[in-house]
């Protein structure tokens, strides 16, 4: 009877704590910001089991009051109209409009310090990379009173990688806050490494410590760090420079063939890109709940999509204008504009939401001083794959010869029984469909809209007639030096000037050498 | 000259194709002209074609109320597609051969500035819906979008004052605007004490896509433990990639937060926010304004242009602001002749949609609230700060040396868009 009677009393504090988020509303609610702040410490302070998930919702911005009954509700969106679960206890309650709710609105400040209060709830979380993340979510941020139950826990944390995190994060607080021993041990912990907490503490200790051996041991540490810093700032720099080439290759590339093996002065190379990216975003709509895997579908689509209109176009314009640059430069250019005015007109003339798949979001830490971002780490490989396979189509296989023999002199190639016609609207129908395929990453890296394509068509032709035209090799290496070339003049030029300097550079290279890094060779450049 | 023919028709097509739209039914006899000079093609058409769309609707609106002075408004659209001296020209065929009694449009700074000189010798009038870099008065223009002092200075006080910010990334696109207000800004930054190494300018080209190194740079130059904040005046389509970048670097606004000044709803629903939550946006409306207005605005919106996606944004409340206010001098004057509304004009007070009251300054830019706004996942802003009364439009900058004496009042007897107190002089343009 006592027991029953006990485990009744629990059960009913636990549900009176529950509504605690109910009587805090009109301060949560409140436009002054130390009241709301105070009410998301007695949420925490709290007994609540529900706090966690309080707290959670705040941050998330999903944490409303019902305009009607003054009822605090976790809302989610869907579609138009936001499902509803009361805050107190989860029951389910009917959907609304958003008029209908009061947000409880979070500003940076308060999002910060919520995540350092569900940091400290999460500290004692079963899974570890939960409690990695709690760790590193309160780096720099916890005081005396804090950083002692976090010893306590270091103490028996078994997973290493949060074992040194927390001693991490006992060390930052220990160099400025903590006893001499405390202190040295810190020192020990923190030498070598590159965080930026470590070091904006060492900064501090080396500018207010009064103890002059402490002082020279920081200034030690930060000068060590900040040359380890410089290498791997040099590294950063490089890989900026190779993932921008690499941008500049995947747009170029399908150029090169239309342009370089063809001699087609294609100005309407860009809008097939940006087929490319449009086909991306409607295999996305498509496919909503499957946004990882639409990329690896979109890449097929999209070399068909954008495969067919440039077959098309070169049926029914280039065809007749071969042998006259001029025109085919005027008509390609109509064709560009009209393919631009098309996707305003029956599309919209407003940018489209393509999703980046969450294996392309973040970036693969490799120390704290370097991080390289993943989707330009896929970029920079999908540009190489796309140039070797293009590689071997050009060179190994039936169908590259053909293109090649009829690149160089369509008469004989004619003559030996090569169906010219057809290998044109082949051949210009594979650089369009690479042009597809390049919409599909750089979809992943800007805007998708009408105007997508004037943004990379100059580069384009830049890439190609500096790597020599007709060379894939050339728009590889040319693409590439532009690219580390551009990255290494912007830290000191300005982005405005870097690009004025490489195109100055240009200039002047073609001037020197008129055919390009890569000259063709052979009769058909001589005629 | 088979591009310049090529351009002509796609705008002949877009131009039909927006008359197609139009839903004011077209009577050639007693009806008032309104001009509308938005580009429907070429880069600026993502910006502009809703702007174009929102005056149709406010003009639709004024005609179920009756027109004005008894008659029916009638919408003369345009396209000047993006190209700068086609907005001269097409002003001039609005004013010359439509017989317009009023302008609503442009957005860029450029477009403004040559329709400027057309729209003075014409004598007609211009409403401006866009935030701009101000130093600018004409009497034949009303500028209804925000001055610098109504949204770059608050910004910069909500950042240093609230989140208390102490070094600054003043990132811009290279040209007027962010040049401008960068000039205004950096001037104001050393005025309040700031040391010039805890400032960090930096501009790129329009549509920059690659922004790996500067982000990289702003990591580093607000890694020293104090608070650093962006303010950026990049434009329009820049944004999108700079903001991934932010957060494919793990930038987040918790650390280093960014405030823009030309990202609203519009811009953000062109893609996926959820990394970008906490950023700030500083305008005088946010689609998320609470006010019986906004949501009777914001229905009357979505029914037009049907569908329930479409978002409000700022230079759309400054068309209603600035249109409203036109139908409130034209009946005040009793006509629609150009001095008399005019004059009319300056004094007019109309409801805005964030519940309260703007009016038309002597300077002819307005008064408005400055709202403070972070981005949420939805891709809409929740408004964090307001100042807390309205902030009148300065047509010349406090902070700049060579406009701080400059005054715009455009009332008899100075009637001078640029008045210098010290000298005494006026030296521009007069009635």
């Amino acid at each position: 009877m006592v027991l029953v009677l006990s485990l009744l009393s629990v059960t009913a504090v636990a549900s009176e704590d529950n509504e605690l988020i109910q009587t805090l509303a009109p301060e949560l609610l409140s436009k002054s910001k130390p009241k709301r702040l105070m009410a998301i410490d007695e949420i925490a302070a709290s007994s609540a089991p529900r706090k966690a998930l309080w707290l959670q919702a705040m941050i998330d911005g999903d944490l409303y009051q019902l305009k009607k009954t003054d009822e605090i509700v976790l809302a989610t969106r869907q579609g138009n109209t936001y499902s509803l679960t009361k805050a107190s206890d989860g029951t389910g309650l009917d959907s609304v409009k958003k008029r209908a709710l009061r947000k409880i609105k979070i500003d940076n400040a308060m999002r910060s310090y919520l995540r350092s209060l569900i940091g400290t709830l999460a500290l004692q979380s079963d899974d570890t990379e939960e409690r990695f993340q709690a760790v590193y979510s309160l780096l720099g941020k916890v005081d005396s009173d804090a950083v002692e139950p976090i010893r306590k826990l270091k103490s028996q944390e078994k997973s290493e990688r949060v074992h040194e995190a927390m001693g991490l994060l006992i060390s930052i607080h220990d160099l400025e806050n903590g006893t001499a021993e405390q202190q040295a041990d810190a020192f020990e912990f923190v030498s070598g490494r590159l965080d930026n907490d470590v070091l904006n503490s060492l900064r501090r200790l080396s500018e207010t410590s009064a103890d002059k051996q402490v002082v020279a041991q920081a200034v030690m540490l930060l000068d060590e760090a900040e040359s380890r810093k410089r290498w791997y700032t040099y590294i950063e720099t490089l890989f900026f420079g190779v993932s921008l080439g690499s941008v500049l290759v995947v747009a170029a590339i399908g150029l090169a063939i239309t342009f370089g093996v063809m001699g087609v002065i294609n100005m309407a190379h860009g809008e097939l890109i940006m087929l490319g990216a449009y086909t991306t975003y409607f295999i996305q709509q498509l496919m909503p709940s499957a946004i990882d895997y639409s990329l690896i579908l979109a890449v097929p689509a999209a070399f068909i999509v954008s495969g067919s209109v440039g077959v098309l176009i070169e049926r029914t314009v280039i065809r007749h204008l071969y042998g006259r640059k001029l025109e085919t430069l005027l008509a390609t250019f109509g064709i560009s504009l009209l393919l631009q005015q098309a996707v305003r007109t029956f599309i919209s003339p407003q940018n489209v939401a393509v999703i980046n798949p969450s294996w392309m979001t973040g970036s693969w830490v490799v120390n704290p001083a370097l991080s390289l971002t993943l989707n330009r780490l896929v970029i920079i490989a999908f540009c190489l794959f796309v140039f070797a396979v293009l590689l071997f189509v050009l060179t190994r296989t039936r169908f590259g010869l053909q293109t090649r023999a009829v690149a160089q002199n369509r008469q004989m190639a004619r003559a030996m029984g090569i169906r010219s016609a057809r290998v044109d609207a082949m051949t210009f129908g594979l650089g369009s469909g690479v042009a597809g395929i390049a919409g599909v990453a750089l979809s992943q890296l800007g805007n998708v809209g009408p105007n997508l394509g004037q943004s990379y068509i100059i580069d384009s032709f830049i890439v190609v007639v500096f790597g020599g035209v007709g060379s894939l090799w050339g728009t590889l290496v040319a693409g590439m030096s532009l690219g580390i070339g551009n990255k290494l003049l912007e830290p000191w030029a300005g982005a405005v000037l870097a690009k004025i300097l490489l195109l100055v550079f240009i200039i002047l290279f073609i001037q020197k050498r008129p055919s390009g890094l890569f000259p063709q060779r052979g009769r058909a450049v001589e005629s | 000259m088979i591009n310049q023919s090529k351009r002509k028709a796609i705008g002949a097509f877009a131009m039909t194709f927006a008359a197609l739209t139009m839903t004011t039914p077209v009577t050639a006899a007693d009806t008032i002209k309104v001009g509308v000079l938005h580009s429907l093609s070429g880069t600026m058409a993502i910006s502009e074609t809703t702007l174009k769309d929102t005056m149709l609707m406010l003009i639709d609106q004024q005609n179920e109320k009756g027109g004005v002075l008894g008659k029916e408004l009638e919408a003369v659209v345009v396209d000047p597609a993006s190209d700068w001296p086609l907005f001269a020209e097409k002003a001039r065929e609005l004013i010359e051969k439509e017989k317009v009694s009023a302008i609503f449009g442009a957005w860029t700074s450029v477009s403004r500035k040559s329709v400027l000189p057309v729209i003075e010798e014409l004598n007609s009038l211009l409403f401006y819906p866009v935030q701009y870099e101000g130093e600018e008065s004409s009497k034949n223009v009303f500028y209804t979008g925000a001055s610098p002092n109504q949204q770059a200075i608050p910004a910069v006080e909500y950042l240093m004052n609230e989140v208390g910010a102490v070094r600054w990334v003043l990132a811009g696109t290279d040209y007027v605007y962010p040049r401008t207000t960068n000039k205004i800004l950096e001037a104001y930054l050393l005025d309040k004490g700031v040391p010039q190494e805890d400032i960090m300018i930096n501009y790129t080209p329009f549509g920059h896509s690659d922004w790996q190194s500067i982000v990289a740079e702003i990591k580093q130059f607000g890694s020293t433990g104090k608070k650093t904040a962006v303010v950026s005046t990049v434009n329009g389509d820049a944004n999108v990639p700079f903001y991934k970048e932010l957060a494919n670097q793990g930038v987040s606004a918790e650390d280093i937060p960014v405030v823009a000044f030309s990202v609203g709803e519009e811009e953000l629903s062109g893609f996926d926010t959820s990394p970008l939550v906490g950023h700030l946006a500083a305008w005088n409306y946010f689609m998320s304004v609470e006010s019986d207005e906004n949501d009777e605005f914001i229905d009357a919106w979505q029914s037009f242009i049907g569908s329930e996606e479409r978002v409000t944004n700022d230079p759309m409340e400054a068309h209603y602001i600035g249109f409203n206010m036109w139908v409130k001098a034209v009946e005040k004057a009793g006509t629609t002749d150009t001095n008399a509304v005019e004059a009319a004009m300056i004094g007019v007070s109309v409801p805005n949609l964030s519940g309260g009251y703007s009016s038309m300054l002597p300077n002819h830019h307005i008064t408005k609230p400055v709202l403070i706004g972070e981005i949420q996942d939805d891709g809409q802003f929740d408004i964090v700060w307001e100042t807390s009364g309205l902030v009148a439009g300065d047509a010349w900058s406090d902070f700049l040396p060579e406009s701080k004496n400059l005054i715009s009042d455009w009332r008899a007897p100075m009637a001078c868009g640029n008045y210098n107190v010290t000298t005494g002089a006026c030296s521009g343009q007069t009635l």
